[in-house]
């Protein structure tokens, strides 16, 4: 592998793994505790499921769902155990560990208040 | 393949954990005094969401959209718009949520040319912004001259390519409304890459549901220089159930590959003879928007190259290119792409801005087409960095199974219209 890309993959890590400090370092509009790798992963999931996970339309929301439910719901795509169209396809490629951070990311932005939680 | 494996992935992040001062990440937004400036060019999906993105994750930066249309008609569901399943309007997006609810500067002008050294962009109305990160999603341009006979002018009075949604999709939309029964429309894609792969495809798809309703003595023939496309095998079954008969496709071994095409006598030359049509949808070979050009952002393959941690310029430092224009590896040119890839450019640029490492990359990517008007099909992938770029994450994406039942083909139609619904109040709202 080219060094460069060795280099920033390796910084990139280490920035993921900053758990525990990252409320202040990663801006003002993520909630205390948000894990930037976490938030990466999880910024996709609007695409379809509408900013924060607030859908307007027949796609179901995430926004407001505890992470205990959305870890377990993505585990079920994965393994075939709940029954999808297109969800099984995206939950196969998140390791359980990533699927965590995930869960852990939208049970936290449902729980935040004021205007940082996207529109309405 | 040579990717750093998720057990490395691991190493290095236990590596990180342990062995690095939290406190580098301490300092926070108030350290940087200075208000930090980022220009985006292009309003399109991946501009807009960048834009909007940057701002949701950091308010403190002053972003700047650069974007000429006032009003922008996306491509996702303009094939729609030609099988009046939508209207113009209801495909069209403004900029003001993002400038009045969101906080972006945004400007009506095009950039005509960047400084990559001094850091600025120069626009068409004179004025130049200073900027300390550059997003670049200009989409992209055709290549007019790459079809012996054909030009924009063609393009823009009687060979429509709508492949930028707008008055061309207009264009097309009345010339097949115009079509006597038992007519034939050429439809006639270039080779990869090119944007949205499936379009083609779910275009002949929806033109063949209109004629079978209004026309159903015509045809629909698609010259293709290709072997094989996108969800071929989805395409034509669900042709042969819906529209028997009326799709035909050529590819580049049956007649498919366009040597020339003749406005006047509206016809097509191609290795296995002429071909006429009544509506002929030329879609032309593409490269990367002109700016990207003049700014010197391309290499030889008319596509910008770009580091997938960050998608900045492996040319230019600081500048970043999105979407369409750049080389995102395995990812397909499509509007879910170019946000994604928004996303992940404006979580790093946050970063970058502040002295720090972005987290590693994370891309997804969902299309979906329209067979017929209760039947959808999919495609989907989840893709990482390694070092052979940006790949798929084996066992994950694909297809909507062959054997799909009616239920899940009605149900992936009715996601499909849940996408759009969401990915547009995502983007623009
Ligand atoms: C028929 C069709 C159907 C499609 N269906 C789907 C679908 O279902 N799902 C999907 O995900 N994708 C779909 N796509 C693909 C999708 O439209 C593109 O991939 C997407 O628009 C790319 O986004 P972008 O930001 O790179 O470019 P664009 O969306 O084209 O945006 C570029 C913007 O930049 C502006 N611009 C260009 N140059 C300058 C300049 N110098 N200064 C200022 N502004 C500039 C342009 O005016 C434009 O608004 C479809 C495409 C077509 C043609």
């Amino acid at each position: 592998m080219p060094s460069y890309l060795q280099a920033s993959l390796v910084a990139g890590m280490v920035a993921a793994a900053s758990v525990t400090c990252s409320s202040q370092g990663y801006g003002a509009s993520t909630a205390a505790g948000v894990n930037p790798r976490g938030q990466v992963l999880s910024l996709s999931c609007a695409g379809c499921h509408g900013t924060d996970g607030k859908s307007a339309s027949i796609i179901p929301s995430i926004y407001g769902k505890s992470a205990e439910y959305i870890e377990s719901a993505l585990k079920d795509f994965k393994s075939g155990a709940r029954v999808s169209t297109v969800m099984a396809r995206h939950a196969k490629g998140y390791s359980d560990e990533e699927i965590h951070l995930i869960a852990e990311y939208f049970g936290s932005v449902g729980k935040k208040t004021g205007k940082t939680g996207g529109r309405k | 393949m040579s990717s750093i494996s998720r057990r490395d992935f691991n190493k290095l992040l236990l590596a990180g954990s342990a062995g690095v001062a939290f406190g580098v990440f301490g300092s926070g937004s108030q350290g940087f005094a200075a208000q930090k400036r980022v220009v985006v060019i292009g309003g399109g999906f991946g501009g807009a969401a960048t834009a909007k993105y940057l701002k949701k994750l950091d308010p403190s930066i002053t972003v700047t959209l650069v974007e000429p249309k006032a009003a922008y008609a996306t491509c996702p569901f303009s094939n729609w718009v030609l099988a009046d399943l939508r209207t113009m309007p209801q495909i069209t997006q403004t900029y003001s949520a993002l400038a009045h609810r969101h906080g972006i500067k945004v400007i009506g002008d095009t950039a005509t040319a960047i400084d990559p050294v001094k850091g600025t962009v120069t626009l068409k109305g004179g004025r130049t912004l200073g900027y300390d990160r550059l997003v670049v999603s200009p989409g992209i341009d055709f290549k007019w001259s790459a079809i012996e006979g054909y030009s924009q002018a063609l393009a823009e009075s009687k060979m429509p390519h709508a492949y930028q949604a707008g008055v061309q999709t207009q264009l097309l939309h009345k010339q097949l409304h115009a079509m006597k029964d038992g007519g034939t429309v050429l439809i006639c894609p270039p080779a990869n890459p090119f944007r949205c792969p499936p379009g083609p495809y779910e275009r002949a798809s929806l033109v063949a549901h209109y004629l079978k309703k209004k026309k159903p003595n015509s045809k629909v023939i698609i010259l293709d220089p290709k072997e094989k496309f996108s969800k071929q095998g989805l395409f034509t079954k669900g042709w042969q159930r819906l529209y028997p008969g009326m799709i035909e496709w050529r590819g580049a071994t049956t007649g498919g590959k366009i040597l020339s095409v003749d406005g006047a006598a509206m016809t097509v030359k191609t290795d296995l003879g002429e071909v006429k049509g009544d509506v002929i949808n030329i879609i032309p070979p593409q490269k990367a928007g002109q700016i990207a050009f003049t700014a010197g952002l391309t290499d030889e393959s008319g596509w910008c190259p770009v580091n997938p941690m960050s998608f900045e310029s492996t040319i230019h430092k600081n500048i970043h290119v999105i979407g369409d224009a750049c080389k995102a590896g395995a990812m397909p040119k499509s509007g879910f792409a170019a946000s994604s890839q928004g996303k992940v450019a404006a979580a790093a640029i946050v970063m970058l801005l502040r002295g720090q490492e972005p987290a590693p990359p994370s891309l997804v990517n969902t299309c979906y087409s329209l067979v017929g008007t209760d039947y959808g099909i999919s495609v989907a992938g989840v893709y990482q960095f390694t070092a052979n770029g940006i790949v798929e994450i084996p066992g994950s994406g694909g297809l909507t199974p062959i054997d799909a039942s009616d239920d899940q083909l009605a149900q992936e139609a009715m996601f499909a219209e849940g996408w759009y619904t969401n990915i547009v109040r995502d983007i623009w709202g």
